[in-house]
């Protein structure tokens, strides 16, 4: 097949493995953001005061509602017109290429964001009750309770739930293809159509993602075993 | 926000086929794909070695790769070889295999058996061996102990996990857009490219879509609480379809 088409997988390496990059930094960058998001919702879900509490249970429950490619197409319009804005405020209105990666990390990270605040709510409220206590007998203040008990307590428990969501996130970047912006999946599309080679372009992007998606589970799978060093283990 | 077009019989009319099709195509994937996902279950437990092998493969290059990747692959990959093939024009099968709803079904159909697959094998790996003993001594053939004891325990073990997939399947309707299939969100594309409004049409899909799960969710927890030993006090069948 490859040999009738004009141009075949090796004229479009190139091409491919920048997108897959791309595609590697999105992710990242949006799982980085999402984990904050995440913690900042769960702690607001967790807090005493109602209206915050109130704020945090909306935006994971809507979010989790509407279909991800729904979400992505309506907040990515509402994102590049509110980052325009501040780039022509800015006097850097015209870049387009920073537009479309911000916009395309931050409404994957809002997403995440959603989802992982359900991850570590329950994390939290799994760490034993008596370790928060015996840090506040020991005189500990919140932050030194948050980074040493509540963090590292919690970790073994979110980890599996992270773990999904990485994985989610992964597959969740092609997405951003039917935006129009640039990554993987948007130029293995492009080079399907431009060779005709449909079959073998979309069976290569198959196994691009699960190279990708491999390869992390077993690098959480060893950051599971670490994070749960000192554990006793299941038999 | 001008939502004046909604008074536009025509794309009343679009919204409606969007909805009926995003529906039905949730319907036709969750059917196949439980029964499918049921096969996966058993292949991968009571299969011969290389059918359980390839089985794990199917699970895990689906559940590895996007949805979106495996829409695109079946619809304008395996669905070009197809044409390639000679005379299947002619053939009784050929109006099918244009459809992009076929496609998106098959699709559906293949991801909820992998991710199901897997949980329902999970749950059938749970159920006490004994139960299932007990079941052959008191004289059920295998298949028997298959139907009346091992698949409803394991189900009522995974039946949470289950619903979940099904409402994880309904946010994946709108993919199939991107094949140009009328659903929900093909229908408001077409009325944003013809009114020239970004997001009105997209917000009312997404209400409809906050609203449907929500009472997909409503009605997969009556399944829930009505399903036989999932609350004892209340034993009225209400089978999983």
């Amino acid at each position: 097949m490859t040999s009738m088409t004009p141009e075949g997988l090796g004229d479009w390496a190139g091409p491919i493995l920048a997108g897959a990059l791309t595609t590697v930094q999105i992710a990242v960058l949006a799982y980085a953001i999402g984990l904050l998001l995440g913690l900042l919702g769960a702690g607001a879900r967790l807090s005493p005061w109602a209206p915050l509490r109130g704020l945090a249970t909306a935006y994971s429950t809507l979010i989790r509602a509407v279909p991800e490619l729904l979400l992505i197409i309506l907040l990515y319009y509402a994102g590049a017109q509110a980052l325009d804005a501040l780039l022509a405020r800015l006097d850097m209105a015209g870049a387009v290429q920073i537009t479309g990666f911000a916009t395309a990390v931050g409404v994957l990270a809002f997403v995440q964001g959603a989802y992982m605040t359900e991850v570590f709510r329950a994390a939290i409220l799994a760490i034993p009750h008596g370790q928060l206590e015996a840090a506040d007998a020991y005189g500990f203040s919140r932050w030194t309770r948050f980074h040493r008990i509540v963090l590292p307590g919690m970790l073994p428990n979110a980890l599996p739930g992270m773990s999904n969501l990485w994985l989610i996130l992964i597959k969740d970047t092609a997405l951003i293809s039917v935006i129009g912006f640039n990554e993987l999946f948007f130029t293995i599309q492009q080079a399907a159509a431009s060779s005709r080679a449909y079959f073998l372009f979309y069976a290569a992007a198959g196994v691009i993602y699960l190279l990708m998606t491999l390869t992390s589970t077993a690098l959480f799978a060893r950051l599971e075993r670490h994070v749960r060093r000192g554990q006793p283990t299941e038999a | 926000m001008d939502f004046s077009w909604l008074s536009d019989p025509f794309y009343q009319a679009y919204l409606w086929e969007g909805f009926v099709n995003t529906l039905w195509l949730l319907l036709v994937s969750a059917l196949g794909g439980l029964l499918l996902a049921v096969a996966v279950a058993l292949a991968r437990l009571r299969g011969p070695r290389p059918l359980a092998w390839l089985v794990w493969a199917f699970t895990t290059v689906i559940r590895g790769t996007p949805l979106l990747v495996q829409l695109f692959f079946f619809y304008y990959g395996v669905g070009r070889l197809l044409e390639g093939v000679p005379g299947i024009r002619d053939s009784l099968l050929w109006p099918l295999l244009r459809d992009p709803f076929f496609f998106g079904a098959l699709t559906f159909i293949l991801s909820v058996g992998a991710y199901s697959g897997e949980v329902i094998r999970g749950a059938m790996q749970s159920v006490p061996r004994g139960e299932l003993e007990a079941g052959r001594a008191f004289g059920l053939s295998g298949f028997q102990v298959l139907y009346r004891l091992w698949l409803p325990r394991a189900i009522q073990l995974c039946l949470p996990t289950l619903t979940g997939e099904m409402i994880l399947l309904l946010k994946s309707v709108p993919l199939v857009s991107t094949i140009a299939l009328m659903d929900l969100l093909q229908a408001a594309n077409i009325i944003r490219d013809e009114t020239f409004l970004v997001y009105e049409p997209l917000l009312l899909i997404a209400g409809i879509y906050l609203a449907t799960t929500i009472v997909l969710t409503l009605g997969l927890r009556l399944v829930e609480l009505n399903f036989p030993g999932m609350r004892p006090t209340r034993r009225r069948w209400l089978p999983i379809r």
